[in-house]
């Protein structure tokens, strides 16, 4: 079976390219950049050149990045990190989205078991924060607003520049997880005022398990992990060398096509939209079409379990996803749609498509062809209970 | 066909799965969440996240795909709700049976039939067959120890039409020597005894959180209604319990009835325990309709119970009665009542 893949958002399979140079890297740049013979020197330098590939793809300093574990440990040493470093101004209040990814909602929660008052800014049923009621929920003692710049689950892009804005006259620093559109689509750190800006390699046909963080040059953030001196001091530990190599290139290959990938996932987007909603009665998109990442699509099927749809779509050879998945790998409602108010049926219905380097028309065209006959069967059964 | 198997993790419907793809069919294996695992408390002894695990490993190893699906809040409305209702109304309840019949070859099925899956299987030690006038009969499993047709007595004809038991034909020691031949890590797996959502066997702490109101003292009184005693609550007992009364006496007293209105708990000697016939309700009818004239034959009143030989006859439209030739000890109403004629299952209904 020729399977196809609209869960990009999850993760992407990693570029050739990028798995031929993490190869070599794997086999030639074993030395710990740290050391500082020829074999250190040689590490540190492979580790420069990805630095600055990654500082391009977000218009940052190379200085200013930071390689992490992933998108996760970035959101947490933004969060945690300021929240350490604000120890002695006794800034105790943290403000995020209701959107935000779980690394930032569970982080949030975690530090307000430590002392720590959160609070999550409401969104509209558009998925998209309103500025206004942000400026609302800044306060003198808050330490850290973090909202997202694409939202994972349904794309929509939030108004990050506007929002870095209000936080700036308010003395409050801002941070954004931008794992969702980095290498989808431009970003420039300087243009977006934010002082950190977290990214994941896998999200753009990197490998897993290597991300960054940029931080603005001055900005008062503790390390949450201690050890050696490596990243300016700002996440210890021996860098992840064929990694950051692989995520180097990933960032490379993403900037150099980023313009014409972006209509072209866009294009197909639209079209698997469009064809959705024609072929199957009773869809709808959640979150606002014109401001959303061009690769994703969230859609509600009424009368139809998505843990079920999912899994015939699956039998039948096509990957896609929805909610959140918990610890065994079950769904759960969507927190984020339930953040944009709609009924626990439009939460449980839908369905995320996210499309990627490896889509074509005709992976879009099976789907819209196969979808209203597998709608169709679910919904019945919904009609007639076998017990009755 | 395709066929979905009920994966629990355990070896019973890991053979029952790999039994299926050996047969040609295109299986796909379906696990049920059936509580929030992400407090890391510890459940009883079936469905925790290990099993879960196990069941994907076993899919894995026999190359079928494998999903999980989140039945909580079908399981807290139908299982859990009826096992706590019951013990709350003085009751024994029989959750595993409400299991089958109202999640796995109700919900479960729904599920299937979506998927374009016609049967849902299970690792059951029962066996499901279609007579010659087209009904379709449960019988008991051949490892008569095993034997789990008294948990599965409320399926009706178009849930049995969708059921398949692979390993009602086996024995436990096959089903093992299978598991290992097939070189499955669960071979050698503990069954599960306890119900799997009561943590620590603690079914009164259960039930009263659910339902704190149960918690409510009452008198402990004998056979002439003289009060011997308080406890804390019906949902402490069971007809036919013995241990856990708090009075001490020189004879043994066993529960003989149980009031949930009046929190009034009546005790005996084992003489007492003993009754000749009983009443059911919500019988369902499977290898016959329901008998107008007194039919004979053998009921089986709780899960390990050596099936007594008597006369059966359905009295109202969903109701039966039961006359037992020799009589019986502690008939707890809430456990099932399942007729038999040898190993086929006539009919079972709940204890009044």
């Amino acid at each position: 079976m020729q399977r196809i893949y609209f869960d990009h958002n999850a993760t992407t399979p990693v570029h050739p390219a990028v798995a031929d140079r993490m190869a070599a890297a794997l086999r030639d740049d074993f030395g710990n950049p740290s050391s500082i013979h020829h074999f250190g020197q040689r590490a540190k330098s492979v580790l420069d050149q990805a630095r600055s590939a990654v500082a391009a793809l977000i218009g940052a300093d190379p200085s200013e990045i930071v390689f992490t574990g992933g998108g996760t440990e970035s959101d947490n040493l933004a969060i945690r990190g300021s929240v350490e470093a604000s120890e002695r101004s006794s800034r105790r209040h943290l403000v995020a989205s209701a959107i935000e990814h779980e690394a930032v909602l569970n982080t949030f929660k975690a530090l307000s078991k430590r002392g720590c008052e959160t609070q999550l800014v409401p969104v509209g049923s558009s998925g998209v924060v309103s500025p206004d009621e942000v400026r609302a929920a800044l306060r003198d003692d808050t330490a850290l607003l973090s909202v997202m710049h694409a939202n994972n689950e349904i794309g929509t892009v939030q108004p990050v520049a506007e929002l870095a804005q209000i936080a700036r006259s308010r003395g409050v620093p801002m941070h954004t997880d931008a794992v969702q559109s980095a290498g989808k689509i431009p970003i420039d750190v300087k243009a977006l005022g934010v002082d950190m800006l977290s990214i994941s390699a896998h999200k753009f046909c990197g490998p897993k398990g290597v991300g960054a963080i940029w931080i603005r040059r001055g900005l008062r953030l503790l390390p949450t992990m201690t050890g050696g001196k490596q990243e300016r001091g700002r996440r210890a530990g021996t860098e992840n060398v064929a990694g950051i190599i692989g995520m180097g290139v990933a960032a490379e290959l993403a900037r150099a096509h980023m313009t014409e990938e972006a209509a072209r996932l866009s294009a197909l987007r639209d079209r698997l939209e469009e064809g959705i909603l024609r072929a199957v009665p009773g869809t709808v998109v959640n979150g606002t079409p014109g401001l959303r990442v061009p690769n994703t699509t969230n859609i509600s099927f009424e009368r139809v379990e998505a843990e079920s749809l999912l899994i015939a779509l699956d039998l039948d050879g096509i990957a896609v996803s929805t909610g959140s998945a918990c610890s065994s790998g079950t769904l759960e409602p969507s927190h984020v749609l339930r953040a944009m108010g709609f009924s626990a049926h439009r939460t449980q219905n839908s369905i995320r498509f996210s499309l990627g380097a490896s889509n074509s028309e005709e992976d879009v065209d099976r789907a819209i062809a196969v979808l209203p006959g597998l709608v169709e069967k679910l919904r019945n059964l919904t009609r007639t209970p076998v017990r009755a | 066909m395709r066929v979905v198997v009920a994966m629990s993790g355990g070896v019973d419907s890991s053979v029952a799965a790999a039994l299926l793809v050996e047969q040609g069919h295109e299986v796909i294996g379906l696990s049920m969440q059936l509580y929030d695992h992400s407090g890391g408390q510890s459940f009883g002894s079936c469905c925790t996240l290990d099993d879960l695990h196990d069941a994907r490993r076993v899919a894995d190893a026999i190359k079928i795909p494998h999903y999980i699906l989140n039945f909580e809040r079908q399981f807290a409305e139908t299982v859990v709700s009826n096992f706590v209702h019951e013990y709350a109304a003085g009751r024994t309840p029989l959750p595993c049976a409400h299991c089958n019949s109202d999640l796995k070859f109700a919900t479960l099925l729904e599920r299937a039939r979506g998927l374009n899956a016609e049967q849902v299987a299970t690792g059951h030690y029962a066996r499901v067959e279609r007579s010659r006038e087209g009904r379709w009969l449960l019988r008991r499993g051949a490892d008569r120890a095993k034997d789990q047709s008294y948990f599965l007595a409320a399926l009706t004809q178009a849930q049995l039409s969708r059921a398949a038991f692979p390993v009602g034909q086996l024995t436990k020691a096959e089903v093992r020597a299978r598991a290992h031949d097939l070189g499955l890590k669960v071979a050698d797996k503990e069954d599960s005894q306890e119900l799997c959502f009561v943590p620590d066997r603690d079914y009164a702490t259960f039930v009263a959180r659910q339902q704190p109101a149960v918690a409510r003292a009452g008198s402990i009184v004998d056979g002439q209604g003289n009060t011997i005693g308080s406890h804390g609550g019906v949902h402490r007992f069971t007809v036919g319990q013995r241990k856990g009364l708090g009075v001490s006496v020189p004879t043994p007293l066993y529960v003989l009835k149980i009031e949930a209105e009046s929190g009034q708990v009546t005790v005996g000697p084992r003489t007492a325990l003993e009754r000749t016939a009983l009443t059911a309700s919500a019988v369902n009818w499977i290898a016959a309709d329901p008998p107008a004239d007194w039919r004979r034959v053998a009921a089986q009143i709780r899960h390990r119970h050596g099936a007594a030989h008597g006369l059966v006859r359905a009295t109202r439209s969903d109701g039966a009665e039961f006359v037992f030739d020799e009589p019986q000890l502690a008939v707890a109403p809430g456990q099932a009542v399942v007729f038999y004629d040898a190993d086929v299952v006539v009919g079972g209904g709940w204890i009044d």
